[in-house]
């Protein structure tokens, strides 16, 4: 069979690998223009925020005519005075308290729910599968209504609190825990005479690091990009984290000029950008996880 | 609790073996026991923190507006007393299936899902299969391009859209009045709905992209050469063996789209205000919700949410019994 079939494929062999070059200029021509679909509009918002104030919105867009990104940003930091700076350290408040404190609480649950038999178990773990499958926004009118009643509006406690419940990283931290953390180490610290505290504080935590790395990353950015909980509990201008602010400011009617909008939006995802560009691995740790079943 | 009662138990089966029949078996019996009570305490109280939170944060806040959609709200013809409760079950959920614009909402949600979900998916599981493929080029640049997107908040990459969109400046416009002579109505009624969906693709398709991609990329290579041995093109070889192998991650990004769809909020809450009227207050039903939170009416309200938050459960529940039973 194998004679019969090699004699066409050697001769296709040739026209194969002209055709595998324009192939490969189809292949790559089609990625170049998805990469211009999804680059494209945040090159917009950088070169907007580049550009002198007044002249966002003229020409192409897709160049800058000059030099205005630091008078830009001045003009953002002028807004009602320098709210804006009120707005970022807010958001890295609520995101980062909520997060350290979120990744401690789910390691320590996903390694609970990996490392001990106990009955329990099984539901528990649906529990945190069921949570993860029902987005947390469908939880946020429900929080609004109870908060009001219990007098916890306008307190910075309303958005922490529910913020460090990540059924996510729970999750997370179980894959991890399962796959990273050997029984015989744990078993190893138990002979040492450890408790079982101190060997998931010193040898289990350690080992699950990097874990621990992605499951903060992916809490602090759910937290900073977070707009119905803030909106809703929070009515101070002075308390809310800067995707509220943000869109406050686009619905002013242009009490707040759009192109200082744009600049706010631009300085807004700096952190994030920057998070995610030095991060990558971590990522991508964090969606093979989710992806496996 | 369990502490208290351990040592008691332990105690009692530990005394069985002199008057025990099997004195073997009750001996062995004997620390299991204890481990059983021991082995509880230790995972429970790693377990505590988070499931206290979870419990007061999520399960209760259902609870109270269970407890709150139970009652209605009359206010006195003149405003002039305070309103009253009266304790009324079916009342708001009988009002919730009666209520036009919240069933509207509904139906706006149920076509964006429909729609956008299969673009989405489609243009993501392309993009794997290319990226993928032996012909690509560049591929660390392009998987970092799609990701971009997903480094940006969902709002602030709304806010970033309706500049673009803009009636007044929109630069997309612009671009395509010069060059060809047409504009898009980015805010008409009929066309609304595209427009978030458009920034709901932009957004998503890189993260999904990606997930389908590391799911490629675990297929073994013997697999892959096993096809090209038996002569499969790349585009055979794509279709029916690559696809079939990603099908759990498909399946995954499906749910997760749909369930997505079910909550769409942050775009067209910030669309609505440059919208000129075509994205309404109560365009999706969470936005109805609220509405209805801004007009102060509490239990009506409690019983929008319960309804969205049970037909998301349910739909989320289904497909994992779905997906699950699919792959035994």
């Amino acid at each position: 069979m194998s004679a019969v079939a090699s004699a066409p494929r050697l001769a296709g062999r040739r026209a194969a690998k002209e055709s595998s070059l324009t192939r490969s200029f189809g292949v790559t021509g089609l990625l170049l223009l998805s990469a211009f679909y999804f680059v494209v509009p945040i090159w917009w918002l950088i070169v907007a925020s580049i550009k002198p104030a007044g002249t966002q919105f003229a020409g192409s867009g897709l160049w800058a005519d000059g030099f205005g990104l630091f008078d830009n940003i001045a003009r953002v930091f002028a807004v009602n005075d320098g709210i804006f700076g009120r707005w970022m350290l807010n958001s890295v408040f609520y995101a980062g308290t909520a997060a350290v404190v979120g990744t401690v609480f789910s390691a320590m649950a996903g390694y609970a729910l990996a490392k001990y038999a106990f009955r329990g178990r099984g539901f528990i773990f649906g529990v945190v599968l069921a949570a993860v499958l029902i987005p947390k926004v469908m939880f946020t009118l429900p929080l609004f209504l109870m908060f009001n009643q219990i007098g916890l509006l306008n307190n910075p406690l309303a958005v922490l609190l529910p913020s460090i419940v990540s059924p996510f990283g729970v999750y997370l931290a179980r894959v991890f825990a399962a796959q990273s953390v050997p029984d015989e180490l744990i078993e190893a610290g138990r002979l040492d005479g450890a408790g079982e505290f101190r060997i998931f504080g010193s040898v289990s935590m350690r080992i699950m690091s990097p874990a621990l790395v992605t499951i903060f990353l992916f809490q602090f950015v759910d937290v900073w990009n977070n707009y119905l909980l803030p909106v809703m509990v929070l009515n101070d201008s002075k308390l809310q984290p800067v995707v509220v602010g943000l869109v406050a400011w686009s619905g002013s009617n242009g009490q707040v000029p759009g192109g200082t909008v744009i600049v706010g939006a631009f300085l807004s995802i700096i952190p994030l950008a920057i998070a995610f560009l030095s991060l990558q691995r971590f990522w991508r740790a964090g969606l093979t996880a989710g992806a496996v079943k | 609790m369990s502490i208290s009662t351990a040592p008691p138990t332990t105690a009692s089966v530990g005394a069985s073996p002199v008057t025990g029949p099997d004195p073997e078996a009750a001996a062995a019996r004997a620390p299991r026991i204890r481990r059983r009570f021991a082995g509880l305490r230790i995972p429970l109280l790693f377990l505590a923190p988070f499931l206290l939170l979870f419990l007061a944060m999520y399960v209760l806040p259902i609870l109270f507006a269970i407890g709150q959609s139970l009652f209605t709200l009359t206010r006195s013809g003149l405003g002039l007393t305070a309103p009253t409760l009266t304790f009324d079950p079916l009342a708001n959920y009988a009002r919730v299936f009666a209520d036009t614009e919240f069933i509207a909402s509904l139906g706006r949600v149920v076509l964006f899902g429909a729609v956008q979900v299969p673009v989405m998916l489609g243009l993501a599981l392309v993009l794997a299969l290319l990226l993928d493929s032996r012909s690509a080029r560049g591929k660390s640049f392009f998987r970092l391009a799609s990701f971009l997107p997903f480094a940006v908040p969902g709002v602030v990459a709304a806010l970033m859209w309706s500049f673009l969109y803009s009636p007044v400046s929109s630069p997309i416009n612009n671009f395509l009045n010069d060059s060809f002579g047409f504009t898009i109505p980015f805010f008409s009624d009929g066309f609304a709905l595209w427009s978030v969906a458009n920034i709901v693709t932009w957004t998503w398709t890189g993260y999904n992209m990606l997930i389908i991609y590391s799911a490629l990329q675990t297929i073994p290579g013997e697999t892959l050469e096993a096809a090209k041995l038996d002569g499969a093109s790349a585009w055979r070889t794509a279709w029916s063996v690559k696809i079939p192998m990603v099908r759990p991650a498909l399946i995954l990004t499906t749910v997760f789209s749909i369930i997505g769809s079910a909550q769409l909020y942050n775009e067209p809450r910030v669309l609505q205000p440059v919208s000129g009227g075509s994205i309404t207050s109560t365009f999706t039903p969470l936005m109805a919700a609220q509405a209805q939170v801004g007009a102060q009416n509490y239990p009506y309200a409690a019983a929008q949410s319960v309804v969205l938050a049970l037909l998301v459960g349910v739909l989320s529940y289904g497909f994992f019994r779905l997906t699950n039973r699919g792959e035994k």
